[in-house]
């Protein structure tokens, strides 16, 4: 019951803190207008390349901009402590550490999700994309996973900010990353061999693969591999993560270096 | 004399310092890259080696808006959470030969993103740089500096009433790489975003370098980039001017 009041208090209430610096004057710029402009950028250069339709574009960049909210926001929850000198206290407690992270990644994968399907309904707005209205439940099944797996990798980034000070600098490296080898703005099969392995095990690139499928007017069970194995990559990083923070702390306790910014 | 002085000493100095910050100097040098290989990537996966020398170029100078767009915005917040406002406000020279070096030095750290983007694409990606016009097309790129300079210096004035100043030079990046024709022909846009973009020095900054490098005549984007330039910081001194006669009045020049 602990665990549980843990899980979902704590992790509410991190979460309404996140808004203390993610108010709307930086949440509509950086999570409404930004992702649409990724949008029509990519899909615009794909013109002048002559490389793929609008709505590769539409979809690819929707579910990769997801990333942002994902790695960010994990980022702030550890880092943000750190920042406001409230880590130690945490960390201090005998919460189990479980539900406490976990706990914390749940109203981000669901932010992340938003922030996914809205800028792909407004990108297909304007660019005139076509979505079969069949395939809308299926695609925010697909959203959703989306953003469960790269928070799992927001876990691991979230480590990493109890030992890297610029997390912020961290945060954009991984999204630039997913940006190149996640299929979003280049078919897999343009990139090299040694990319489409990386591309395999990283989160993203399946969803998209998926979501392309969907709005192709595949049926759900054709794509459910695909999500089956999005979510096997976003609990492998989430476990990674998890037994990453619990190192991070030892040796923030063993060196006595946790609140060091 | 003393105003040039007080400019070089200032830009030198700010220079400086952001060379030595991770985030407003070495991140402003990888992050572009990024894109710069999505582009890259892109076009060769499309066509052929002449339009990937159009990308190296486009991608070059979005690393040298971003390194501007994304840190002048707060330039002047910058000074008031250092707390240092106040007392640069209060200074003898006018406030806006302190600010302006500052979103000069930040659009200056593009040259180290245009410089890493064109070997990047070099050395990564075999893409020959080919340069007709070198001297023009140092002249141009300096020019370019200048004129993002005084576009840095005008988001620095007019967001400074806005918290999340950042955030708004931030939303600036991907608009102004879309429509400033870095990577995509001005042609392939909407008829009604091409005034917009011509308004935008970028785009002749653009413009410019892409002359030089392939041949053009550069001198009339230059000129067109620089007279902007110069508009952007008219318009940015007088409300400048207003800016800080508000926070005077209201005394809310330190509130963040």
């Amino acid at each position: 019951m602990t665990s549980a009041r843990i899980f979902a208090v704590g992790g509410l209430m991190s979460y309404r803190a996140l808004f203390y610096w993610l108010t709307p004057m930086i949440y509509v710029p950086s999570l409404v207008v930004a992702p649409v402009f990724q949008i029509l950028l990519m899909a615009y250069i794909g013109r002048s390349a002559g490389l793929a339709s609008d709505e590769f574009y539409v979809v690819g960049n929707a579910i990769q901009y997801a990333a942002i909210p994902c790695l960010f926001a994990m980022m702030q929850l550890v880092g943000g402590e750190k920042f406001q000198n409230t880590l130690g206290a945490i960390l201090v407690s005998p919460a189990p550490r479980l539900p406490l992270f976990f706990g914390r990644a749940v109203p981000v994968v669901l932010n992340g999700a938003f922030v996914s399907a809205f800028s792909l309904v407004v990108g297909s707005l304007i660019l005139d994309v076509e979505i079969p209205t069949s395939a809308i439940p299926s695609l925010a099944l697909v959203i959703v996973v989306a953003a469960f797996s790269c928070t799992g990798l927001g876990l691991i980034n979230a480590a990493l900010a109890l030992r890297i000070r610029e997390s912020a600098v961290l945060s954009n490296v991984f999204f630039g990353f997913l940006l190149i080898f996640t299929g979003a703005n280049i078919p897999l099969d343009d990139l090299p061999g040694w990319m489409q392995t990386v591309s395999d095990v990283i989160p993203f690139t399946h969803s998209i693969e998926a979501a392309r499928k969907l709005v192709d007017g595949a049926a759900t069970s054709e794509v459910m591999g695909l999500v089956g194995i999005e979510l096997l990559i976003g609990a492998v990083y989430a476990v990674a993560g998890y037994l990453l923070l619990r190192f991070f702390e030892n040796q923030g306790r063993r060196h006595a270096t946790l609140d060091r910014t | 004399m003393r105003t040039l002085r007080l400019l070089a000493f200032g830009w030198w100095f700010q220079f400086k310092t952001i060379s030595r910050s991770p985030f407003e100097g070495l991140f402003q040098i990888i992050y572009p890259l990024f894109f710069a290989t999505v582009a890259f990537l892109m076009f060769r996966a499309g066509t052929d080696q002449k339009t990937l020398l159009y990308a190296s170029l486009g991608s070059a100078v979005m690393g040298m808006w971003s390194a501007t767009s994304t840190t002048a915005g707060g330039a002047m917040q910058r000074e008031r959470w250092h707390g240092t406002l106040e007392a640069l406000v209060a200074s003898p020279p006018h406030f806006a030969l302190i600010l302006l070096p500052i979103t000069l030095a930040m659009s200056t750290i593009g040259i180290y993103c245009l410089v890493a983007t064109l070997a990047f694409g070099r050395f990564v990606f075999g893409i020959q740089l080919t340069v007709e016009h070198p001297l023009a097309f140092a002249i141009s790129i300096v020019g370019t500096v200048l004129s993002f300079g005084a576009l840095g210096f005008l988001f620095a004035v007019t967001f400074v009433r806005f918290r999340a100043a950042w955030a708004l030079g931030n939303l600036f990046e991907y608009p102004v790489w879309l429509i400033g024709g870095f990577l995509v022909p001005l042609v392939l846009l909407p008829e009604w975003v091409r005034p917009i973009s011509w308004a935008l020095a970028p785009t002749w900054g653009m413009n410019a370098i892409r002359e030089s490098s392939l041949g053009g005549n550069p001198w009339p984007d230059l000129a067109f980039c620089l007279a902007l330039g110069l508009g952007y910081v008219t318009v940015g001194v007088l409300a400048l001017e207003r800016v800080l006669g508000a926070a005077r009045k209201r005394a809310t020049l330190s509130l963040t």
